[in-house]
């Protein structure tokens, strides 16, 4: 019993967090403004703490929740992700007139959902987890109701959604009929007695619960929503979707197919061999042509899905350290970015066009310099986070020999610093000047931006530890 | 498959006796239509209005919060079934899934959910 509620620690409080958060907001006399971020902070804090305590001791909850090193680690990225919206948003709260309570709630909600995904073992569970999570986030999309690119956003992110659950769910479904079971560890046991050829329902099975998570991740050809939903969502909501619930959705890919279906290695990987290369492909050269920032970062964040692909389908302790530790690296580079586009816009501005941030550097220079640091990390240039990120998953590529992969992962990355570059070269080399007002920043922005600079260049200059920490992570899981 | 003819045979049964009345009423029924016996069906009231009107937005709130509490019921019939074998346990997890809930019905109130006649469209 003790043990159960140690393992649902790091959810527990967050949960809790969420609803004093909603509560407050409701009992807020109507002028004052409740510090609702506070609780929010407070919550995710006392979880990456609980994370922390909870690190190596592998203890299971009620038999389907799993605080094994992996889901911890996956607790500490998604932690971070909430931490950093949450630190950008008072001063878009304030712009775009966000009911902040149902605001804080709803992040944290799916913050929840997401941590709940990397710790389940049961199929259910999963299903479950990622409703909690997508129902918050498609909310969060369409939060300025008001406008009619945001309602768009969200009708077409919670239609396509809630058709790859389905998928997801029918997956579940067939994988129950042949198993008899949901629970992770008895689909890896039931597959690895039957040592014939796979049975034809299996790779039906295998090919939904695919669907279901290429659908949230983002993978061509279940990419469609992507550029639309990231666009039409707030800048903020935006950078979350992109980076946490890609988070949550790699740790369940990563444990549901390395786990039960690893025996069948050989059937799945040359399907997601063909998703990666095409995810690959489209996500740069889409991307490249993009004259909308926000857009482009919808295509880069499609591309960089492809490069995490990578490390899936390696399938080897390494291949799995590697995407861990590009998420983390892809999670903290992409918030950054979406802040910097974030924080510049006003309300009658959304400062999303590429030309919007021609010459930055006169009246910005420190965004400038900000944003440049964010894009060249996500374009792979060293000392940044994202160098070591694909450096590190493209070297466990060629040693398992999937060199071809790497050979395309290498080449698109190459590719992809031109739509990066083209922000930085607007900043900084164009002779016009946007005539864009600049609003004045808020103190937790400014903490929150620092925290991301600083993440990316410790990922990038001192990368040993957080390596090392994602390879024990994925020590003993499967 | 042999168990299964009967249920076949009670299938086509069933079909069969279902179709046939509609199709003998079709063909031996007496017609004499009248004004009355066109008009939609309303539980026997006169018909009022067009059915294809705008409906109050309220309805959808109305329609969560039912689902709100309709869910916490479909949980709590297994939960009372069970309630000897998961002992205190399960009490305890139930009273903090219903004090959930309640947390929510408290903020539909607080927010003004509830209250009908106050704000004007």
């Amino acid at each position: 019993m003790l043990t159960d509620f140690q393992a649902i620690m790091p959810i527990l409080i967050v949960t809790l967090s969420a609803i004093v958060t909603m509560v407050a907001e409701a009992f807020q006399p109507k002028q004052e403004r409740a510090p609702l971020a506070g609780f929010g902070v407070i919550g995710l804090i006392g979880a990456a703490a609980a994370s922390v305590l909870l690190w190596g001791y592998d203890k299971t909850g009620f038999g389907v929740v799993r605080a094994d090193n992996f889901s911890l680690f996956v607790n500490l990225i998604v932690i971070a992700v909430g931490l950093l919206t949450i630190l950008f948003s008072p001063q878009v709260i304030e712009r775009e007139r966000i009911p902040p309570g149902e605001y804080y709630a709803l992040t944290l909600f799916a913050v929840v959902g997401m941590m709940l995904m990397a710790a389940a073992t049961d199929l259910l569970l999963l299903f479950l987890a990622l409703e909690v999570l997508s129902l918050a986030v498609y909310v969060l999309t369409g939060i300025r109701r008001a406008q009619f690119q945001s309602a768009e956003a969200a009708f077409k992110y919670f239609l396509l959604g809630a058709f790859s659950s389905a998928f997801f769910l029918y997956g579940v479904a067939l994988t129950y009929a042949i198993v008899g079971s949901t629970r992770l560890e008895e689909i890896a046991a039931t597959l690895a007695v039957s040592d014939q050829a796979p049975d034809g329902l299996v790779l039906v099975a295998m090919g939904l619960l695919a669907v279901g998570f290429a659908f949230k991740i983002s993978a061509v050809p279940f990419h469609m929503w992507a550029p639309d939903a990231y666009q039409g969502a707030p800048t903020l909501v935006t950078g979350f979707m992109a980076t946490g619930v890609k988070a949550a959705a790699f740790a369940a890919f990563l444990r549901v197919f390395l786990s039960s279906f690893h025996t069948l290695h050989d059937s799945w990987a040359p399907m997601l061999w063909l998703v990666a290369v095409a995810t690959m492909i489209l996500g740069t050269v889409v991307g490249v042509v993009q004259a909308n920032a926000k857009r482009m970062l919808a295509y880069s964040s499609v591309a960089h899905a492809g490069y995490l692909l990578v490390g899936l389908i390696v399938g080897t302790r390494v291949g799995e350290a590697a995407t861990l530790f590009y998420l983390a690296a892809y999670a903290v580079s992409t918030l950054g970015a979406f802040a910097v586009v974030a924080v510049l816009a006003t309300e009658e501005h959304p400062h999303d066009r590429v030309q919007d941030f021609a010459g930055l550097w006169e009246s910005r220079p420190g965004l400038a310099a900000l944003m440049t640091v964010f894009l060249l990390s996500l374009g792979g240039f060293p000392p940044l986070a994202g160098f070591v990120g694909k450096w590190y998953i493209f070297s466990a590529a060629i040693d398992a020999g999937y060199v071809w992969l790497a050979i395309v992962g290498v080449l698109t990355s190459v590719i992809s610093v031109f739509f990066y570059l083209r922000i930085v070269v607007m900043m900084y080399m164009s002779d016009e000047r946007a005539l864009v007002p600049t609003p004045a920043i808020t103190r937790s922005a400014v903490a929150g931006l620092t925290l991301a600079l600083v993440a990316v260049f410790y990922l990038g200059l001192l990368p040993t530890h957080a390596i090392e920490l994602a390879l024990t992570s994925v020590q003993g899981m499967f | 498959m042999d168990g299964w003819l009967p249920i076949v045979i009670l299938l086509g049964l069933g079909l069969a006796f279902a179709a046939g009345n509609v199709l003998l009423s079709q063909f031996v029924g007496p017609r004499s239509p009248s004004p009355e016996k066109a008009a939609p069906y309303e539980c026997g009231m006169p018909a009022v209005g067009d059915a294809r009107e705008r409906q109050s937005v309220r309805f959808y709130l109305v329609a969560m919060i039912f689902l709100l509490f309709d869910i916490e019921v479909a949980f709590l019939y297994p939960w009372a079934m069970a309630l000897r074998d998961l002992r205190w346990a399960g009490y305890v997890q139930v009273l903090v899934f219903v004090l959930v809930l309640f947390t929510g019905y408290v903020y539909i109130w607080r927010k003004g959910a509830l209250d009908w006649s106050s704000r004007e469209e």
